[in-house]
């Protein structure tokens, strides 16, 4: 009956935090479960259920479309229809800022878990990461009506492009998340101040309006681009899904880069927090 | 080479510090340099706990709130790191600190059933097949597919505890989750727990409750002021423990001389207390041990023909016993000055609960010279003991009696019940 396999060594946390790879694959039922819960929990007793995940981002797109485009005069740049272009940056920031608010909460929603449960606790922040990208999906399907309206072919490349697209945009939302998540626990002025952080990021990202829009100011878009990933991810993603501009590559591998080490940064310092949770949340 | 024990635990100490350290962003550098840190803001929740559980045991963990027992279980179960010390802990570990932990109150019972599982570690394929008997256990069927929020509260605990107890692990940490639910679910949690220790699980199990953790445990560990107390047996532990936590009516009184009647009397009671064998303190007994109920008077002048009298309650209220000692032999002549006189109880035969000692009388010839009234001492019978082979069930009956038996095999005719009748065809 017993086996040397479970022996479990409890010790006082260790300085160097380690990630737990194959602890984390262990408990993968459970991020299975927890994500399957946050999805059906989130519309249940709502009439329109799942149909909020499209109307959101829609929406804003017709808001925005006529704020910006028909009265601020913001255009595509290359040429592609205003509102597709749009949507697609708005489909990019709704999963970044979804995740990163919802991870950054996610430890002192579930406070009663962690008190009483034993698990990896990357697999909260990593269930909002999950379901957000449930939404992605979903929503992306009006993505796809408005390409066959518009008639603009993804370019065939996209089928290699877009999962390191998304790739990065789920690094970015995480690596942010968990720090996020982590301060949170113990300093609860991130639960005031991300809404409003998100907020303010969201024009300093190129959503409504192309990045080409700062080429007259070279160190603006070099600080964007470096420091926030999720400008190279929308450019390039509208370069790939619409095919109208080509895509920038060298911004493409910088993105890739920056949200690895926002990932790793986050990911580590969760680990090295992680101990104190059930004593702090 | 004899097993490894399943747990052992080596020096464990958990340091918490207590009060706010982020109370405020304004900290002025003047307040820092001379604000009283260290020590008093720092507390040891458990220290030096080391102690080890062989495979099959099931030990009590008991001790007064905030005695460090959760905290204990919580630094095993791997909620919390341990501030120093190792503990080692062989096989599959379930730890149940809460009943319904992660029930979302908008799913359904079924899909509540799925989710708790795997939040205490079961996969789906184990939990499908051990569904029915969740449910069935739980007596939910009807309501599977109903919203928890809409269970009664009763409804609710029965399918989160239901949940738990079907749990394929070989280790299971129990905090006080027996005291939810009501008497006849009771019941059936703790026969559920004698199953999993019966069929060989580890058990660590923290209770306030004696008699469950007499009847379940073999073996109990005391913490105080989260410092081991005692580690033994569970029925020696729950002496220990009891020898000096006591419930609001204590094991021994001294009475005021609050009443210038009384004050003025020829004699009064100064005290009574409960002994055990050997003059022992205590409030917990088993069947078959030895009580003796004393009583300290003080008698002002030399008294002779000496009355005393006192009452045996149950809970509910009901009269045990109405000891008198004019029933006895015993004749204690003239006496003057504190005395002590005792009852012993060589056999308690009471079924397992709480009594009370209360009314108790003293006087000389037809004089009442005292009375004291209402609930004086309480003790309490656990389940089990030296004696006892089997569970007593508490609503079947009030005093143990182990009556002789016998067989007779031959009959005669004429002395037969029924007469005529042939009972057994020979």
């Amino acid at each position: 009956m017993m086996n040397a396999e479970h022996e479990i060594i409890i010790t006082p946390p260790s300085k160097i935090p380690s990630i737990g790879w194959k602890e984390l694959w262990r408990y993968k039922e459970l991020f299975i479960a927890l994500t399957w819960r946050d999805i059906a929990v989130r519309y249940k007793q709502a009439v329109l259920g799942l149909i909020w995940v499209i109307i959101q981002p829609l929406i804003a797109m017709v808001v925005f479309t006529f704020l910006f485009n028909r009265l601020g005069g913001i255009k595509s740049g290359d040429g592609t229809p205003y509102p597709i272009f749009l949507y697609v940056g708005l489909l990019i920031w709704q999963y970044f800022s979804t995740t990163l608010i919802n991870a950054a909460n996610s430890m002192t929603s579930n406070a009663g878990l962690i008190q009483k449960v034993y698990f990896p606790r990357l697999v909260i922040p990593a269930t909002a990461a999950a379901s957000a990208l449930v939404d992605l999906v979903i929503a992306s399907l009006i993505l796809a009506m408005m390409m066959i309206y518009y008639k603009l072919p993804p370019k065939p490349l996209s089928i290699v492009l877009l999962p390191v697209l998304i790739l990065t945009t789920i690094l970015v939302s995480l690596g942010f998340g968990l720090l996020a998540a982590a301060v949170n626990v113990k300093y609860r002025d991130i639960k005031h101040a991300l809404p409003f952080a998100v907020q303010i990021m969201m024009f300093i990202t190129p959503v409504m309006y192309p990045i080409n829009m700062l080429d007259s100011h070279p160190t603006t878009k070099a600080v964007m681009l470096w420091l926030n990933p999720i400008s190279g991810v929308i450019s390039n993603a509208r370069a790939v899904v619409l095919g109208k501009s080509p895509v920038c590559w060298d911004v493409l591998v910088i993105s890739l880069l920056m949200s690895i080490s926002l990932f790793l940064l986050g990911l580590l310092y969760f680990r090295k927090a992680e101990h104190y949770f059930a004593d702090l949340v | 080479m004899t097993p490894k024990p399943v747990i052992s635990i080596e020096q464990i100490g958990k340091l918490y510090r207590i009060g706010s350290r982020f109370g405020s962003c304004i900290q002025l550098p003047w307040n820092r340099k001379y604000a009283t840190r260290q020590s008093n803001t720092e507390l040891w929740a458990i220290k030096n706990i080391s102690f080890t559980v062989e495979e099959g045991d099931v030990v009590g963990i008991i001790g007064k709130n905030g005695a460090g027992k959760s905290t204990l279980l919580k630094v095993l179960s791997r909620i919390t790191p341990p501030t120093e010390g190792r503990a080692f802990i062989r096989g599959r570990l379930a730890s149940l600190l809460e009943v319904g932990t992660g029930f979302h109150p908008e799913l359904t019972g079924r899909e509540n059933i799925y989710m708790n599982g795997a939040i205490l570690g079961m996969t789906r394929r184990q939990i499908a097949r051990r569904f029915d008997e969740i449910v069935s256990f739980a007596e939910i069927s009807r309501f599977l597919d109903t919203p928890v929020k809409r269970y009664s509260s009763g409804m609710y605990v029965r399918l989160a505890f239901a949940v738990a107890a079907h749990l394929d692990s070989e280790i299971l940490i129990v905090d006080e989750v027996l005291s939810v639910g009501d008497a006849s679910f009771q019941t059936k949690c703790l026969g559920k727990m004698d199953e999993a220790s019966k069929s060989g699980r580890t058990v660590l199990f923290v209770s306030h409750n004696m008699a469950a953790v007499s009847r379940l445990c073999n073996k109990g560990v005391v913490l105080s002021n989260g410092l081991i107390d005692y580690i033994g047996s569970s029925q020696e532990a729950i002496r220990h423990y009891s020898s000096y936590e006591r419930g609001s009516i204590p094991s021994s009184v001294i009475f005021e001389n609050d009443d210038t009647k009384r004050a003025n009397s020829k004699a009064r009671f100064v005290g009574a207390c409960l002994e055990g064998k050997n003059g022992s303190g205590g409030d917990v007994f088993f069947i078959g041990d030895e009580m003796y109920v004393r009583m300290d008077i003080i008698f002002n002048e030399p008294t002779d023909n000496i009355r005393l009298s006192f009452a045996v309650r149950n809970a509910d209220g009901v009269g045990v016993y109405h000891c008198v000692m004019e029933d006895s032999d015993f004749r204690p002549g003239v006496l003057c000055g504190r005395v002590s006189i005792k009852a012993r109880f060589p056999h308690l035969s009471l079924y397992p609960g709480t009594y009370y000692i209360d009314d108790l009388w003293l006087a000389s010839g037809s004089k009442t010279l005292d009375n004291i009234e209402g609930d004086i001492l309480s003790f309490t019978i656990a389940e089990g003991g030296s004696v006892i082979r089997r569970r007593l069930a508490s609503n079947k009956a009030l005093v143990h009696e182990v009556p002789e038996w016998t067989v007779d095999s031959k009959i005669p005719n004429d002395r037969l019940l029924i007469e005529g009748e042939k009972l057994c065809s020979s």
